[in-house]
């Protein structure tokens, strides 16, 4: 059977110019993920993984080479479109969760719906039902400063899975929780990967996080030294 | 609309700032009503002036009186319509305090030249035939509870009756109203005849001329043969628009729409540097939300209108409860102030004005914060943490 991409990464290159030096995050990088996949990229501080998933989301741009999710060259949208794009197509998970600190669980995961022409009663369907994929039904009208940090960070997933986007990109996502929590955590991101079919890209620095994926990338100074281990 | 909830949650995250804010706007906003009212108070007269009448006054000043034959000797000349002629009585009413205008006035032709004051047929065929009858205007019947058939005494402070005597005594025969609801009724009108037979000094005097003329294109022509016609004489005259009567009067307190206008350029503009400060602390506050905002896909003008929105959302409500307060606010000022000021209120369109003068506010305090908003970068604001 045929892999479908998800994303391709072709000769990128991203430096930053600090005075008259040019400071390289990312080197002659080449990737493919494709879909359904669950890949962790691990590595050392400052090795260029966050960049590498900034760029896999829009969120920024490479200085050279290309990026091309779901068929599409992002690196080539003007900002409005890329905003338009990331809303329908991907899902953030940071690691200290980002959520809005003064709305409830249920409206943190309504933001997204706020960009689709879904009405009032659609929007809190929607991110009811995102709830109650993460076990958090019962909490959605606790704010987040009355939850913990693991059912801050599932509303933070209920968030990024409720407008159903092809790929959710998780910036240490386990980083900020205890072993149990984050136990948890990642089994979440396992079903969400096996049983509704969501790819995944997770930067860990956690080897025991990186297990739970099913292919491992290691950069090191802005290349991909390794070859992609396959986990079981 | 779907965005309200969440700027209203954004607004009402830090309470104390927050209505901080709002008392300045709402200050600002409570002194533009009133001061607003006070302008227009000043002009309301100018702007409801006919433009096809004209006062004539001693070229001296308005205190210097005019012969009464100047009546009959204008209305001799081309061009003009109906003539009357008003004097200053300057009485008060029990008390100093009490102070309000009453003018001799000539019954018939003075409703001639100023048709949009109303007085009933019956009601005015009653003060004809009553030497000391007066009407009175509706504000002045409202302030001192004053009925058909009272009888009122008016203390003179400038013509003592026959014999040194000051209070004059009138009955009131009829209530004017206007209909312009801007036109000042605040007055009391009484027989000329009466009033220059008993009085003890000044007779056959009067205080102004006023007339209306065929046609408003030949008022300046008319005002000029008037004046020509009265010059090297005891008792030159100045003639002119009521229009420019009025303001030139108005302006005799100064130029109130400019110190207003100056008052209020500096109020808001110190408002506007508080609340954009505070628009910006909060924007600086939440860079790293707006960042999350953006990654999840809201657009850079989304973001811009939604700090704009917050900005807007703050000088709204801020403005339009002042104003609204302003509305009973001037209402009980104008009650205090009637005898000096007479038509003191706010009007809708000063509040209009005010609303719109409210969302300009929200927009400038808010375009600067909005803009970084909109410039933010998401990678950039997300590794500041």
């Amino acid at each position: 059977m045929s892999e479908t991409k998800m994303a391709r990464l072709h000769d990128v290159e991203k430096y930053f110019v600090k005075g008259s030096q040019k400071v390289h995050v990312l080197n002659e990088l080449e990737l493919t993920i494709n879909q359904g996949d669950f890949l962790a990229l691990m590595g050392p501080s400052g090795s260029g993984k966050t960049t590498l998933l900034n760029l896999l989301g829009g969120l920024d741009r490479p200085s050279s080479g290309s990026v091309e999710v779901l068929g599409q060259r992002i690196d080539k949208l003007s900002n409005s479109a890329l905003a338009k794009w990331r809303a329908r197509h991907i899902g953030f998970v940071f690691q200290f969760y980002n959520l809005m600190p003064v709305l409830s669980a249920q409206r943190n995961v309504e933001l997204p719906l706020l960009l689709t022409g879904l009405s009032s009663s659609g929007r809190k369907k929607n991110a009811r039902i995102a709830l109650s994929i993460v076990g958090l039904e019962d909490r959605a009208s606790h704010s987040p400063n009355e939850l913990s940090g693991g059912q801050q960070q599932r509303v933070a997933i209920a968030r990024a899975i409720v407008s159903d986007p092809d790929l959710l990109l998780c910036d240490e996502p386990t980083g900020d929780l205890d072993r149990e929590t984050a136990d948890e955590i990642l089994e979440l991101l396992q079903t969400l990967n096996r049983e509704h079919g969501k790819t995944i890209v997770m930067v860990t620095h956690d080897p025991r996080a990186a297990d739970h994926a099913n292919e491992i990338h290691v950069l090191d100074k802005g290349r991909l030294n390794s070859q992609a281990v396959s986990t079981p | 609309m779907k965005y309200a909830y969440y700027i209203w949650k954004n607004l009402t995250r830090k309470k104390a700032r927050t209505i901080l804010t709002l008392l300045s706007i709402f200050i600002a906003f409570i002194l533009f009503g009133l001061l607003g009212a006070l302008n227009q108070a000043f002009n309301a007269g100018a702007d409801i002036a006919g433009a096809n009448r004209l006062l004539t006054i001693h070229k001296i000043s308005l205190v210097n009186t005019l012969p009464v034959n100047y009546v009959a000797r204008i209305d001799q000349i081309e061009g003009v319509k109906e003539v009357t002629h008003a004097t200053w009585f300057g009485g008060y009413y029990q008390e100093v305090r009490n102070q309000f205008a009453q003018f001799p006035v000539d019954a018939t032709s003075y409703f001639e030249v100023y048709p949009e004051l109303i007085l009933e047929e019956e009601q005015k065929s009653a003060w004809l035939q009553n030497r000391t009858g007066a009407v009175i205007g509706e504000k002045l019947a409202t302030r001192f509870d004053w009925k058909l058939g009272d009888r009122i005494p008016v203390i003179a402070s400038i013509y003592t009756h026959s014999g040194g005597q000051r209070p004059w005594e009138f009955d009131i025969e009829g209530i004017v109203t206007a209909t312009d609801s801007r036109t000042d009724t605040s007055f009391m009108l009484f027989h000329y005849d009466y009033f220059d037979e008993a009085r003890d000094f000044g007779k056959g005097e009067v205080g102004w001329i006023g007339f209306s003329v065929e046609n408003p294109e030949n008022a300046v022509s008319i005002a000029k043969r008037i004046d020509e016609m009265f010059a090297n004489s005891p008792a030159e005259t100045k003639t002119s628009t009521e229009k420019a009567f009025i303001e030139s009067f108005a302006k005799q307190f100064g130029d109130i729409g400019l110190i207003t206008k100056l008052i209020l350029t500096a109020v808001f503009f110190t408002m506007l540097l508080v609340t954009g400060n505070t628009m910006a602390q909060t924007v600086r506050e939440r860079l790293h939300e707006l960042a999350v905002l953006k990654t999840i896909g809201f657009s850079d003008i989304k973001m811009l209108f939604w700090v704009l929105g917050e900005s807007v959302v703050l000088a709204v409500i801020g403005g339009g409860v002042a104003l609204f307060i302003d509305f009973g606010l001037v209402e009980a000022v104008a009650v205090q102030v009637s005898a000096y000021l007479p038509g003191l209120s706010l009007t809708p369109a000063i509040a209009i004005q005010g609303m719109a003068l409210a969302i300009l506010f929200g927009i400038l305090a808010g375009l600067f914060p909005a803009l970084q908003a909109m410039r933010l970068s998401i990678a950039d604001a997300l590794a500041r943490g």
